[in-house]
């Protein structure tokens, strides 16, 4: 176990390596750079700011310099809001980013596997096409066009949500973007759930519990449930994935502080920083959840060994 | 033996025309594929017929609500006949309508003309301009025009645009983009997973790595990267697009190709003699193609969803051009004082997203060969 | 000992919907089970032999309902509320099923399932049903019951699978045990040993067994009483040696004509050797990678020579893991191999791919699966000239056609279904366009891999026929690979019993069936033809 982990670990690091490599290069081969935009600085202070950050060395010096500052931990300063290191900005935008992030997880595997389950355990009954109808609409419906509609329903018209805004934190601020955030993974799970407590239901050693007499309960839930729920935790990784992505739309949308928006303004102002800074962090975030899902499947699933 | 050889043989029933006649039989499905050949049709056509170029302004509509009946109101014929009243630097006298027309008499300091008529035909809500009569010193003259009949269906959005046409217009985009990066990441995905699949051992175990590591990319941030950097043209849209979606088609005609490589029936073709190309003629291309039609489905709506994201954010098609991404966007910013912006176009996305995920599948149900 | 009746079944009907409409799997069938006595139902696939005891069970699939009285000592099952049944089902009546790989919960231990039904059924505290789990297990004779119970699944053998599910049925000391083909997934020495093991428990605990079978061999050395059922119907009943004796119906008659008879004459010594392989070697490397450490190496084939002479056929024998499928592909050059193969007077062991090919039209290979060896999106005429197409391309369409044509009637199909697609026939019908595909080329050896190990019994033996035909007409040799013995000594002349990838005795037919030397091979024999009854009925 200790030997597996370790050696996804030890594959993780070519992966970030290949993730830093494109896109260093990616956002240097674009057009434009950070001071050279209508901004109306004169060319003297342009030269000053570029020499300054070390704009003026050779490409593959400025590459080797910031994979050291990273190998300590340094993600340099922001170009674009100069009195902030990248790190500082991450300090409050992450938390939030991953508050909602966590959250939205959360909803999404509770809800979704409970709707699963009343679906599979009502096939083809009137339960079973709601959740089916539910996870249809909720998977299909992109999540910029759940969230105007949320604050147009909640915001506007019946007025219990604010419209947007992190209000510092407080709770009624957060519901309309982790609903926004979950609703198309609690769409997913849910078809998930249903799919694999379908098919474990009709496995044989549930057909052998039932042959044994036990009880309803404990075929449904010991039985068949356990072996169900092994595709979602799988799936808790890929989720995680989304989740991140979603929030560039929601953080957007919502006017929210977190790295998703901070994303978009920083590529669109070639903050090389603090876009590089971003990628890192949601590659980090990936990796280590994939790795965390895999580690927990071996708990459920006593056929998977990792050594 | 000749006389059996001349009796026509039984014609059978191929896979291909079970799952047609499946598909057939799924009414979610017929009627979805319905929809969208409707759909597409429309914003095919429709534009030809909406009499709105999705270019033009229209200054005296700006945010008009939609309405089944015709524009102009009777309540915005006088704001509409003072304002272009008032571009000719002219004091309305009284004004009144008759039927299709509107008449008004006007005063001004300096004799007027003929030329005073072109500011009413300027407008948007007048046509037919004419100078009915002018008094003896031609500082009072009264004027007449026909009030302009227009029709906006869908509204107008905040420069005075018809949605309608641009709803149009931007399904074309839409749906092309859907279907141009729909192919170009099946046409990378199979060429790749096929010979992945095929050249096998090492060959296929780096490949394979690098989709892996591919995987693990955060890659819509690279897409918007991309984008962001390389300017926002429509042929790098769908690159981009494509490039990143191709990964799962790659995956899967790798997966299939492998399991069909390990078929008997491949086997016996190899037994045989056959060589390699007759194996992929004849035994894998022919049932790689159901999964790769139905996985086709289902990339469609995947590459609207991911083209409208980068339009929502301003990164994708830019103006005037416009796809249902962009209409979302500015619809939502202006929930609160026109929400027509955001209902009709996202009507129109999701729609779509509808009919094409339940023709998915159907050809899904129709083509697995699970039940066989 | 016939004692009373405890369970009957009366007018039984099972019915299942379907996308293509409702379907009758069971049409009213009767039937009775008395205490301590064992009963067959035995029938061929779709006779639904099965789906009678899963509706007694109430254990249809959803799509599938019942209707009739399945009478439990004076409870109907067919009505009985879920927790009523739940005292029944396990306790009283319990089973047992054809597949051991699948039929225990992957994710919980031996133990833990064992216990499960004990405290279920007999409120016993954890470490008493722990006691009594131990004591079933010895009861099975799984070696170091105390590990066992600590054992997943997937950590044993089919046969030990089976023994924990005889295990679980058992552990409440029922009346009646279900027995659905418990052996059919197993190879023979297991098979025998399962058997034996039913046989024992029997005589020990006194319950009454039901088999569920295909299998006739089981019948003859097991049952008291037989059910005949064919396409949902019982042909024929009645006591298991009057049956066997005289069977009535035509159906139980072909059915027990269906065992492959005959022998075949060895080929004269003086008839030419076409392959052989001398001390041929298959390896395969397993897992392995970056810091996976080195790949493992598995002896498929260990150093093995046969010879084959024309018209002869050499029977491999086997279980499953034996390298007998290997070797048949290894001499065909199909895999690659070390050793020395020669076909006529040519050697293949270092023909590449193209070098084959003109060969590939003598050497031809049949597989055991009449669904996965044809290609379900060619017609069957397609599929049986594809060979022609690289051997013949000079033929016209028009003249493939008709070589078609002539091969679909050598193997006793109608031409008329050329244009056809695989889906549209049966199994055996599909094992004759395998053949057909193979014959078209005039091939001189055939390799036939399990040709009918996938068919029922009756048409296992139309294909063995017609192998036999068609050897005759072409003087075709034959390398028969199967695990079952009957057809093997019906089709082969020469046998070869294979076991880890080495021989452990050869040859001739009748000297290995009558007089075998190994250990090895006296218990293969012993499993598969021994007559011997496992009971004595009383």
């Amino acid at each position: 176990m200790f030997l597996y982990v370790f050696r996804r670990l030890l594959t993780a690091i070519p992966t970030m390596f290949v993730i830093v490599t494109l896109a260093f290069f990616l956002i240097r081969v674009a057009p434009g750079g950070p001071f050279n935009q209508e901004r109306g600085l004169s060319p003297e202070i342009k030269a000053n700011l570029e020499a300054q950050f070390g704009l003026n060395d050779p490409i593959w010096l400025q590459y080797f310099n910031y994979l050291k500052n990273l190998l300590h931990g340094n993600f340099g300063p922001s170009y674009n809001l100069p009195d902030f290191t990248v790190t500082e900005l991450f300090a409050n935008g992450l938390p939030i980013s991953v508050q909602l992030g966590l959250s939205a997880l959360a909803l999404a595997l509770a809800v979704g596997t409970v709707l699963g389950i009343v679906a599979a355990l009502n096939q083809n009954k009137l339960g079973d096409y709601s959740v089916i109808a539910l996870a249809t609409a909720g998977s299909t419906i992109p999540t910029f066009v759940i969230a105007p509609v949320i604050q147009l329903l909640f915001g506007l018209t019946w007025k219990l949500l604010p419209i947007g805004g992190w209000g510092d934190g407080a709770w009624i601020n957060k519901i309309g973007p982790i609903l926004t955030l979950s609703l198309p993974q609690i769409a997913i799970v849910a078809r998930l759930m249903r799919g694999s407590m379908i098919e474990s239901l009709r496995s044989n050693h549930i057909r052998t519990a039932r042959a044994l007499g036990l009880s309803d309960w404990s075929v449904v839930v010991k039985h068949a449930l356990r072996g169900a729920v092994l595709p979602i935790v799988s799936y808790a990784g890929p989720a995680a994935a989304a989740l991140l992505t979603g929030s560039i739309i929601v953080e957007t949308i919502f006017a929210i502080p977190g790295i998703g928006r901070y994303f978009v303004d920083a590529a669109l102002n070639r903050d090389y920083t603090l876009v590089m800074g971003t990628v890192v962090v949601i590659a980090i975030f990936t990796i280590a959840f994939n790795l965390i899902v895999d580690i927990l499947y071996a708990f459920f699933d006593p056929r998977v060994r990792y050594d | 033996m000749t006389d059996t050889a001349m009796t026509a043989p039984v014609v059978g029933r191929s896979l291909w025309a079970d799952a047609w006649a499946r598909l057939k039989a799924n009414k979610a499905a017929m009627f979805s594929l319905f929809y969208l050949i409707a759909m597409a049709t429309v914003c095919i056509v429709g534009p030809f017929f909406v009499p709105h170029q999705y270019t033009t302004i229209y200054a005296d509509y700006v945010r008009t609500p939609p309405s089944l009946s015709a524009y102009p109101k009777p309540e915005m014929i006088e704001t509409a006949m003072t304002d272009a009243v008032k571009r000719m630097r002219v004091d309305v006298k009284e004004w009144r309508q008759e039927g299709e027309r509107v008449f008004i008499t006007v005063t001004s300091s300096k004799p007027l003309d003929e030329r005073n008529i072109r500011y009413l035909d300027r407008s948007d809500t007048f046509d037919n301009g004419k100078l009915e009569s002018t008094s003896a010193d031609g500082l009072t003259a009264v004027m007449s025009a026909t009030i302009k009949q227009q029709y906006f269906l869908f509204g107008t959005d905040n420069t005075g645009r018809d949605l309608l046409s641009r709803t149009l217009m931007a399904g074309r985009i839409s749906l092309a983009i859907g279907l141009l990066a729909g192919i170009v990441a099946v046409v990378i995905g199979v060429v790749y997973g096929a010979t992945a699949g095929f050249m096998g051992g090492k060959t296929d175990e780096v490949m394979m790595r690098i989709v892996d590591v591919l995987y693990s990319l955060p890659f819509i941030f690279f897409v918007i990267m991309l984008v962001v950097f390389f300017g926002r043209n429509f042929v790098l849209m769908f690159l981009a697009v494509g490039a990143v979606l191709w990964l799962d088609m790659a995956r899967i005609v790798r997966g299939q190709a492998l399991s069909i490589r390990r078929q008997e029936y491949v086997q016996a073709a190899e037994a045989l003699g056959v060589r390699s190309r007759g194996i992929v003629q004849r035994h894998v291309i022919p049932n790689l193609l159901g999964p790769v039609v139905i996985y086709m489905t289902l990339l469609v709506p995947q590459v609207i969803i991911l083209e409208s994201f980068l339009s929502f954010l301003g990164l994708g098609v830019q103006e005037p051009m416009t796809s249902w991404g962009v209409l979302i966007s500015v619809g939502a910013k202006n929930i609160g004082t026109a929400n027509w912006l955001l209902l009709f176009p996202a009507f129109f996305l999701v729609s779509t997203l509808f009919a094409l995920n339940f023709i998915g599948d159907g050809l899904r149900d129709a083509l697995d060969p699970k039940d066989r | 000992m016939a004692g009373e009746t405890i369970l009957s079944v009366k007018d039984l009907r099972v019915r299942f919907r379907t996308l293509d409409g409702v379907v009758e799997a069971v049409k009213g069938i009767n039937l009775h089970v008395d205490a301590g006595e064992t009963v067959a139902v035995v029938g061929e696939s779709g006779s639904g032999k099965s789906q009678t005891m899963m509706a007694a069970m109430s254990l249809l699939a959803s799509n599938g309902e019942a209707s009739g009285v399945v009478d439990y000592r004076g409870k109907n099952l067919l009505t009985l509320g879920k927790s009523e049944l739940n005292k029944v089902r396990g306790r009283k009546i319990s089973m047992i099923f054809q597949e051991p790989m699948t039929s225990l919960d992957p994710l919980y231990t031996i133990g833990n399932q064992l216990m499960e039904p004990i405290r279920k059924h007999r409120g016993l505290s954890g470490a008493e049903a722990r006691a009594e789990a131990l004591r079933l297990l010895e009861l099975v004779k799984i070696p170091d019951p105390e590990r066992r119970l600590k054992s997943y699944p997937h950590e044993m053998s089919g046969g030990q699978r089976q023994r924990v599910m005889i295990a679980m049925a058992l552990a409440n000391d029922p009346d009646i045990l279900i027995a659905d083909e418990p052996t059919t997934a197993l190879d023979v020495t297991i098979q025998a040993q399962i058997l034996m093991l039913l046989a024992e428990l029997q005589r020990k605990l006194g319950m009454a067994i039901v088999f569920i079978t295909h299998d006739l061999g089981i019948v003859r050395r097991f049952a008291d009483r037989v059910y005949v059922m064919r396409y949902g119907e019982v042909v024929e009943e009645g006591k298991a040696d009057e049956l066997f004796a005289s069977p009535q119906h035509d159906y139980t008659k072909m059915l027990l004509a269906a065992e492959p008879t005959g022998r075949k004459a060895a080929p004269a010594d003086t008839a030419p050797i076409l392959l052989e392989g001398r001390n041929v070697e298959v390896e395969f490397r397993i897992g392995g990678g970056f810091l996976a450490g080195p790949p493992m190496l598995l002896r498929a084939v260990d150093r093995i020579s046969v010879t084959l002479k024309q018209c002869q056929t050499i029977g491999i024998v086997g279980e499953s893991g034996s390298g007998k499928s290997t070797l048949g592909r290894a001499l065909l050059r199909l895999l690659p191999s070390q050793g020395m193969i020669r076909f006529g007077d040519k050697d293949l062991s270092k023909a590449d791919r193209a070098e084959m090919r003109p060969l590939r039209r003598e050497l031809q290979l049949v597989f055991q699966d009449p669904f996965g060896s044809l290609s379900p999106r060619m017609t069957v005429g397609q599929i049986i000239t594809e060979g022609l197409l690289v051997h013949e391309p000079s033929l016209s369409t028009k003249e493939r056609d008709k070589r078609a044509v002539e091969a679909l009637l050598e193997v006793g199909l109608s031409p008329e279904t050329r244009n056809r697609y695989p889906h549209e026939f049966s199994g055996g019908q599909r094992q004759r366009i395998a053949i057909a595909r193979a014959m078209i080329l005039k091939p001189k050896v055939v390799v036939l891999d399990e040709p009918t190990s996938a068919l029922d019994r009756s048409v296992q033996k139309q294909i063995v026929e017609l192998l036999r035909k068609l050897q005759a007409d072409h003087d075709l040799s034959y390398l028969f690979i199967s695990h079952d013995l009957a057809v093997v000594r019906a089709m082969s002349d020469y046998i070869i019993v294979m076991k880890q990838g080495k021989i452990v005795e050869e040859g001739p037919t009748e000297e290995i069936f009558g007089a075998p030397r190994e250990a090895y091979t006296k218990t293969l024999m012993a499993a598969a033809i021994d007559e011997t009854k496992f009971r004595q009925s009383a």
